[in-house]
């Protein structure tokens, strides 16, 4: 080793150890996470992390050796983000977003809620109004592949088939799956497209429910309304409850990008945006139920008081989890 | 040196200063359009790749069945294309390392804009973004593409339009956010692993070279920087040629056993020591034209 030692050369020497310790940590806890860990070495991050943002202060200042300080940032970057961005154990988080998170999230929107579904509503009621009076109208509401078969010309025997057979056999799955397809999307889409001020939003929802409006139409027509109903509701509930809720979310965002207030409208959409991302989650877990609900259900009970109780049961159960006051615990901070 | 100057400048475009609690800017970088793109595509290939995977297994399973009481294989089927296509960013994004698979090959990952912790809250509705950005306008294009007259073609100049638009959203603004890190109040950085690299002060030749105060003068902090990649690159044709110059400037005959790269790592390491040494004092000399 040469005699005349750079001083920087020097105050690497002595700290390169800490430096390659704190990545080996890191590197750890990022492939097999922190419970992979001894305590000790857990409580040595937060330390290492700190004396490792000092040598990058002390790099900057006095070393040229820009490797290394490229080295240092991205190191300190990494172990900031682990210990400040650390969030607790997974199983806790779901714990909490199960007990409290989903529901505060949903409540937090909850007159946004009322307008979706109130829109939803309405329009049920003018596609029912306007097939009733008209059943020409019927396909500019229910497209073809949606209808299958079930629009004004059917037959009685036709429309209670499918209310209790299911139609031909083979074809329950494909369109149990499509439909699921189609909710599934009307939900993630009015979430999504609501900061184009609600507008799009809006569309969707009316679109949904004048087609719900206009089949209960045709099946009202040949007296079997009652029954449509609760061949909907069993996982209908769920689902049109899902769809509403996305289109509350919609709607939230939507509000905060068209009246930001102080904030800047991206500050604003934002803020918006996480506070419906906990009812989102939630909204893409209730289409998985209803899914589920839509494709082992709904064939295997056949009788409507059946249908009626387990659809008012699951919307009462829904209605009750998220607005149902309940105690606020210690947790409140803790966020998904 | 106008070139170097050029990727300097863009490379500072991408600079975002973040100030720990500790009060130290870590200086992140964001990841630039290239590497979200192929961070992008990889994911979207092992996706699909995945996907299609499913659905020739969901597939292969009902044609075994016959279509007799098959009605569970299509339930497990279309819950399971339905978490496949949208939990797969969602999920990778929420473990410890904030990224999926396409932004660990490309040193990226997620963060909150704001310096605070990444929630799910974020990352679920960044995700949800992605149905509108890229999904939903390829499906339909891909669908109206193979099934003749559902989709005319105005229709499919409209999806191609809006795919554009949402596409190329992260090229129009400065943080290169898409519309789901708008919406999350998150974006992409680079945190790439580096190893650290030798010291390129520590040399046994720099004894045999004695460089003077006014040869050491020449240069500043910026020609450091670019000796030091010369000497990383260690490219034999580019070495000779900057020793030449650098031989020329600070008038310097070269011994007879002298090779150009340990020529080169004396006066890296002479520099080095005599900018740094300066600095001490408060002098931090930009680069060769600086009078400082």
């Amino acid at each position: 080793m040469a005699a005349l030692q750079l001083k920087s050369a020097k105050f690497r020497q002595e700290r390169q150890h800490d430096w390659s310790r704190l990545s080996g940590l890191l590197e750890k806890v990022e492939s097999r996470g922190a419970r992979s860990l001894t305590d000790e070495q857990l409580l040595a991050i937060p330390v290492l992390y700190r004396s490792a943002l000092s040598s990058l202060s002390v790099a900057r200042a006095t070393s040229l050796d820009h490797s290394l300080i490229e080295y240092l940032e991205g190191l300190c970057a990494r172990a900031y983000f682990l210990v400040y961005g650390t969030r607790p154990w997974i199983g806790e988080r779901l714990v909490h977003f199960f007990t409290t998170g989903w529901s505060r999230a949903v409540t937090s929107i909850w007159k946004e809620t009322l307008a979706a579904g109130l829109i939803t509503i309405f329009a049920a009621v003018l596609g029912y109004v306007l097939v009733s009076q008209n059943p020409d109208l019927y396909f500019s509401f229910v497209s073809p592949d949606m209808a299958q078969g079930r629009d004004p010309t059917a037959t009685y025997k036709t429309l209670r088939d499918g209310l209790y057979d299911g139609g031909p056999a083979g074809q329950l799955g494909p369109f149990a799956a499509s439909l699921f397809q189609h909710n599934a999307q009307i939900s993630l889409f009015c979430f999504a497209l609501g900061f184009a001020f609600c507008v799009p939003t809006a569309m969707l929802l009316i679109q949904n429910g004048s087609m719900l409006g206009a089949m209960l139409a045709v099946f009202a027509a040949k007296g079997l309304g009652w029954n449509f109903a609760g061949w909907i509701m069993i996982h209908g509930v769920t689902e049109l409850y899902a769809i509403i809720l996305a289109g509350g979310a919609g709607f939230k965002i939507g509000l905060a990008v068209a009246f930001p207030g102080d904030k800047t409208r991206l500050d604003a959409a934002s803020e918006a945006g996480r506070a419906c991302g906990g009812a989102m989650a939630g909204v893409v877990l209730m289409l998985l139920i209803a899914g589920i609900i839509e494709g082992f259900g709904r064939q295997l009970i056949t009788s409507d008081v059946a249908r009626y109780a387990i659809g008012i049961g699951s919307g009462v159960l829904w209605m009750s989890y998220f607005y149902l006051p309940r105690r606020r615990k210690g947790l409140a901070n803790v966020r998904l | 040196m106008s070139a170097y100057d050029a990727t300097a400048k863009a490379e500072a475009a991408l600079r975002r200063s973040l100030v720990t609690p500790e009060g130290v800017d870590l200086n992140l970088r964001i990841g630039d359009a290239g590497q979200r793109i192929g961070a992008f595509l990889i994911d979207w290939v092992l996706q699909m790749i995945c996907i299609g995977l499913f659905l020739w297994a969901v597939g292969w399973t009902l044609a075994s069945m016959g279509g007799k009481d098959a009605g569970h294989i299509w339930i497990i089927g279309f819950l399971g294309f339905f978490i496949l296509s949208n939990g797969w960013f969602i999920g990778f994004e929420l473990s410890p390392r904030a990224a999926t698979i396409g932004k660990r090959i490309m040193g990226l990952r997620v963060a909150a804009r704001d310096g605070g912790r990444l929630t799910a809250e974020a990352v679920v509705a960044r995700n949800i973004m992605r149905e509108i950005e890229f999904a939903a306008p390829v499906k339909f294009m891909i669908i109206g593409a193979f099934s003749q007259g559902s989709a005319d073609g105005l229709t499919m100049l409209f999806m191609a339009i809006w795919t554009g638009i949402f596409l190329f959203f992260p090229l129009f603004n400065k943080d290169r956010l898409r519309a789901g890190d708008l919406i999350a109040g998150t974006w992409v950085v680079r945190t790439p692993k580096r190893t650290l690299l030798p010291d390129l002060s520590d040399t046994d030749a720099s004894g045999h070279f004695k460089f003077t105060d006014a040869q050491l003068s020449a240069y500043g902090i910026k020609e450091l920087h670019v000796l030091e990649q010369v000497l990383r690159n260690r490219d034999r044709k580019t070495m000779t040629a900057v020793a030449d110059r650098i031989r020329r400037k600070i008038d310097w005959t070269p011994g007879e056993y002298e090779s150009d790269e340990q020529f080169l790592q004396a006066y890296y390491a002479g520099l080095r020591a005599r900018l740094e040494q300066r600095m001490l004092f408060g002098h931090r000399r930009k680069d060769k034209f600086d009078k400082a």
